[in-house]
């Protein structure tokens, strides 16, 4: 990046840290955490409407509607959310060659699964074997994504149903007094009020979410797990900057990074509460009304 | 091969007893409920031995974060603030690094003027260096708990006591102990079943399974891995799982009916299952 970077081994202590923070490998391990804020900023809302339609269904009453919201949030409560991530991944891949598979070659005629393979055919690989390396990844991340919001899809349900019944039942009464279908009475009086009912449960839900990232290591995403092991591993001498084992010192970073996204996660969520407590019927709601004089 | 002798030669797999070779081809369910309950041995003992030392040292932790003093506050609040703040993921990887770490000879310290050695290999083994990771977070984790219900223990339970002429330790054991205990217990359920959820990733984080001798999810992954068909060891792990869970639920909820039996039968609070995955 610098321009005394060309030969490191000449170079004191300082310029030799600017020069090795500066290199490729390290512009890719700061992009990877690129890559975890991207996987939250679409994994939150993703989530949250798998959630809200869990929440819808299991409200429903219409019966195999309401038994598959119930038994989408009840069924991540006993499990480890690990066995999900693992277990999703390649049967969310799998699904789709399969489906492809079906529409693309209708006259395939022997069997998907031989032995311990799992085979379709060219055209329904996903993605195509020919595509370049950018559709793999991608198509990686967006698995990890739709894995994620699938899981926590199932326990932004379980907060969201309890927050819709947490609203008091009057409010909802006195709109249907006032003529409103019971549509409306959800879309005007119920959606905007559950969200301070749902909002510490759900503050707690992006925390998990936060911590959960590093599980993107798992599900073959390089992101910063993975860079962190690679750069701090130890380097000899045919490399450009060669160093003893440093993979401590990045996961230290690492482990800063994550504590700074949690502390600064607590205060935005704080602010967050106070906003929506305003006018509320709660205790933190009833505070704020006592200290501003009307 | 019969499922008797599948059983014999694989149930105790997971701790090196039996066969030593792990099925290569033409897996039976036999063999994989085998081997997968096999490896449930190691979720049991990280979960059941962390939360049992973590215990002691989460009451303690929480009696330090209530306290007036400045030096015994911080360093409870810092604690607990480190292990609940980052990933386990990332816990579990920092701790296998700095065991590796760790002089290989062992370390050398002189004590009442005898010269001693302790070895530092075991550390980087699961057996001890996961489990003291899960005891640590177990720990930050029911603090926090710990610290809440002590905040909620009622005043005037305590005014009671001081009547009665307690104070100090016996005023602790007798009243605020058993009331933080059970203002605490739903909660600490939660805390309990997902700690035991949280074993399954020790062998997936950075410690090796040593001699093929890993935990449930292991040995399930084992298979997808050569099978390429993830709908029958997976489902199998969550059975099991489902299993444990319920039997924590039972057996915390034993604990909860003794917590309480000193309250009227309506005023009892009974266990609610909340979710909280990862650590």
């Amino acid at each position: 990046m610098f321009s005394f970077c060309t030969d490191p081994d000449t170079l004191d202590t300082a310029r030799w840290f600017a020069c090795y923070l500066t290199s490729g490998k390290h512009m890719g391990f700061y992009a990877s955490f690129g890559t975890v804020l991207l996987l939250l900023a679409i994994t939150a809302p993703v989530a949250l409407i798998f959630g809200f339609g869990g929440a819808v269904a299991a409200r429903s009453r219409f019966l195999p509607l309401r038994l598959f919201g119930q038994g989408y949030t009840a069924i991540v409560r006993g499990v480890p959310d690990i066995v999900f991530f693992l277990f999703f991944v390649i049967a969310l891949d799998q699904a789709f060659e399969w489906l492809r598979h079906k529409v693309k070659c209708p006259d395939w005629d022997q069997p998907i699964r031989q032995g311990s393979d799992f085979i379709v055919c060219p055209a329904a690989k996903l993605p195509l074997g020919n595509a370049p390396q950018w559709v793999h990844e991608s198509y990686g991340f967006g698995l990890a994504v739709l894995t994620f919001a699938i899981v926590f899809g199932a326990f932004a349900a379980n907060v969201l149903h309890g927050a819709m019944r947490a609203v008091p039942h009057a409010q909802i009464e006195t709109a249907e007094a006032y003529g409103m279908t019971e549509r409306q009475a959800f879309r005007r009086v119920l959606v905007p009020q559950m969200w301070i009912y749902a909002l510490p449960g759900l503050s707690n839900l992006w925390m998990i979410l936060v911590k959960a990232t590093p599980l993107l290591f798992l599900l073959g995403v390089e992101d910063i797990v993975y860079w962190a092991r690679e750069l701090g591993g130890m380097k000899t001498q045919i490399y450009a900057y060669p160093h003893p084992d440093w993979r401590l010192w990045y996961l230290l970073g690492l482990l800063v990074f994550y504590l700074g996204l949690t502390k600064v996660s607590e205060v935005m969520l704080g602010r967050l509460t106070t906003r929506l407590s305003h006018g509320q019927a709660t205790l933190g709601g009833d505070a704020q009304r006592k200290v501003t004089p009307a | 091969m019969s499922c008797v002798q599948t059983i014999q030669d694989y149930a105790l797999r997971s701790i090196g007893i039996g066969e030593r070779l792990l099925p290569r081809s033409d897996f039976t369910l036999c063999e994989q409920f085998t081997l997968i309950g096999s490896g449930l041995i190691w979720n049991v003992y990280f979960g059941a031995l962390a939360l049992f030392c973590g215990f002691f040292l989460a009451t303690g932790l929480a009696l330090m974060r209530n306290s007036h003093l400045h030096v015994l506050r911080k360093p409870s609040e810092w604690f607990i603030f480190l292990f609940r703040g980052s990933p386990l993921f990332i816990q579990f990887f920092l701790a296998y690094e700095t065991f590796v770490m760790l002089p290989r000879a062992g370390i050398e310290f002189h004590l009442l003027g005898a010269g001693f050695t302790a070895g530092t290999g075991w550390l980087t083994r699961a057996w001890a260096g996961a489990l003291i990771v899960l005891f640590l977070n177990t720990a930050a984790y029911s603090a926090e708990i710990f610290y809440g219900a002590l905040r909620s223990v009622p005043k005037g339970d305590i005014d009671a006591a001081d009547a009665y002429g307690m104070s100090g330790l016996s005023r602790f054991r007798r009243v605020i102990w058993p009331t933080m205990l059970r203002l605490a217990w739903p909660a600490y359920t939660n805390e309990a079943i997902f700690l035991f959820h949280a074993t399954t990733l020790v062998f997936f984080s950075s410690f090796p399974a040593w001699q093929q001798k890993g935990d449930a999810l292991y040995y399930a992954s084992y298979f997808a891995e050569k099978t390429f068909n993830p709908f029958i060891p997976y489902p199998i792990v969550a059975g099991y799982f489902i299993i444990l869970t319920l039997l924590i639920i039972t057996l915390f909820n034993f604990v909860n009916r003794r917590l309480n039996r000193h309250l009227p039968q309506v005023a009892r609070r009974r266990l609610k299952i909340r979710p909280q995955v990862i650590r």
